[in-house]
């Protein structure tokens, strides 16, 4: 990858159709999740995502502080999403920037659509997402593997909460994309949803899609989103039958 | 969006706005796809190289353009520099505090950023004076001023109005002055999600009680080019594809009715 490239320097599609790391329009970058990874936390997952390594640890419900930030009704949810310094190519400064302040709201609020907050009042769940490495598609992989971390702590959840990204690059609409066709690319649309009824919890878009190019990108990103929600389901339950096999029944 | 946390929105003024939606209209009679009046007065602050007052009903924002020389990122030398900043000033809202941008007032200004760049308003490469040295950094400041709801869409035509009237200062580093170079005009339609029901340019009481927002920013050829959807509530794919055809006429109205003659 040139450092000064435009779109049009990039060939991001090869002359047999298929993209620069030999995936198809619709394929997904191999996924991995691991749940309970860490010690302290009250639950963890660590996903794999193409070049993405993310971890995420869930601390609460605990009270939540400072004190007026509680809510008589419902549990506040407060993501935080931080990228380590190293993850990226060129050195990213540590603390929040205001891209990862917009994150951290979103993935919050998508979030608290999953989780039943009524049953927590004044307290806070707290979920800590920390990219050790990055390599497009950061916040919906962080998203899939908090709500896999929620669940893993024992709270409460409607559904799990399950992310992709769709896009466009050189002309095509793309299922998730890499780290060059966000770069140089025409469109990118985090996405994710509530995989039982379908509803949209996080969506955001930038680029220039026409309505036929959502609606195509939408279609994938619905049959993507079956097959991931299948594996984050896979680590929970593997995360149990773990316990089993090391304490028995 | 200053969601009030102290709940200050009245129970029986929920009721009502519920009770007129599931007879088909909204709380202040107008229709779920329709935009209170807008108006837009530019070259407010002539000091600024572009700038407009902007109001949504009794939403009111003040959108000025500064334009200055300075150095290109070193990874784009071969393009000017773009920034938007949305500031939501404490004598617009009770809950509103000065201090650094919180949440709420960054999001925003990265999504009205987002059209605003995506929508391919200003050419970024239109902006290089030497390549690699200097170029025209454009700063689009965004002051909140009065807050009646959707603080989302009049930002974003503040900023297209604002540029669209905005002159480069050439003279004053030995260059001639000249009107920046204005492409596209991106609109963005905000919508709120009140019970089942979603209204197009919710009100503070459509947004107070309101579980859900989307933003689709649209252009001329009917191309989407920014979207955000908002808060803990949730949306339908259907109810998000009503929004972007919804959001491609009233955008169309919206350009034509207001934006043609700025």
């Amino acid at each position: 990858m040139t450092l000064l490239g435009t779109a049009s320097d990039i060939k991001l599609i090869n002359d047999d159709g298929l993209r620069l790391d030999g995936r198809g329009f619709d394929e997904l970058r191999p996924i991995k999740i691991e749940v309970n990874v860490l010690n302290r936390a009250d639950g963890s997952a660590y996903i794999e995502w193409g070049g993405n390594k993310i971890l995420v640890g869930v601390y609460g419900p605990r009270e939540a502080y400072p004190k007026h930030s509680q809510n008589i009704n419902k549990a506040f949810v407060r993501a935080r999403y931080s990228m380590a310094a190293f993850s990226v190519d060129e050195r990213k400064r540590p603390g929040p920037d205001r891209r990862s302040i917009e994150i951290s709201k979103v993935v919050s609020e998508a979030l608290e659509s999953a989780i039943i907050v009524e049953q927590f009042p004044r307290a806070e769940i707290d979920v800590f997402i920390e990219v050790l490495q990055a390599d497009a598609g950061t916040r919906i992989a962080g998203l899939t593997a908090s709500s896999v971390a929620v669940a893993a702590a024992g709270i409460p959840m409607r559904d799990l909460v399950v992310g992709c990204t769709a896009g466009k690059a050189d002309g095509q609409v793309l299922l998730d994309l890499s780290k060059e066709e966000d770069n140089f690319g025409q469109a990118d649309i985090p996405f994710a949803i509530l995989p039982k009824t379908g509803e949209v919890v996080l969506m955001q878009m930038d680029g220039d899609l026409t309505v036929e190019e959502m609606s195509k990108a939408h279609s994938m990103l619905d049959k993507a989103l079956k097959h991931i929600y299948n594996l984050q389901r896979e680590a929970l339950s593997k995360s149990f039958t773990d316990v089993v096999a090391q304490w028995g029944e | 969006m200053p969601r009030d946390e102290l709940g200050i929105l009245s129970e029986i003024k929920k009721n009502f706005i519920l009770r007129k939606l599931s007879d088909g209209v909204r709380g202040d009679g107008r229709k779920f796809d329709e935009f209170r009046e807008i108006s837009i007065q530019t070259n407010y602050v002539p000091r600024a190289a572009g700038s407009a007052m902007v109001t949504i009903g009794k939403t009111r924002i003040l959108a000025g353009v500064k334009i200055e020389m300075g150095e290109p990122f070193p990874d784009t030398p071969n393009q000017g520099v773009l920034t938007t900043n949305v500031e939501l000033l404490p004598i617009s809202f009770p809950t509103f505090e000065s201090g650094p941008p919180n949440e709420v007032s960054i999001e925003i200004s990265r999504v009205v950023d987002r059209g605003i760049r995506e929508g391919k308003t200003i050419e970024l490469k239109d902006l290089v004076i030497e390549e690699g040295k200097k170029v025209w950094i454009v700063f689009i400041d965004i002051d909140v001023l009065d807050v009646d709801g959707n603080i989302f869409d009049a930002c974003n035509l503040g900023a297209v109005a604002a540029l669209r009237t905005a002159v480069i200062p050439g003279e004053a580093h030995g260059l001639k002055d000249a009107k920046l170079p204005v492409n596209n005009t991106p609109v963005s339609v905000t919508f709120a999600k009140l019970g089942d029901w979603i209204v197009a340019d919710p009100t503070i009481e459509e947004e107070q009680m309101s579980s859900a927002r989307v933003t689709v920013t649209t252009t001329e050829d009917g191309h989407i080019r920014a979207m955000q959807k908002g808060l803990s509530g949730t949306f339908t794919w259907k109810e998000i594809e009503d929004a972007i055809n919804t959001s491609i006429r009233l955008g169309k109205e919206i350009r034509e009715k207001y934006l043609k003659g700025v």
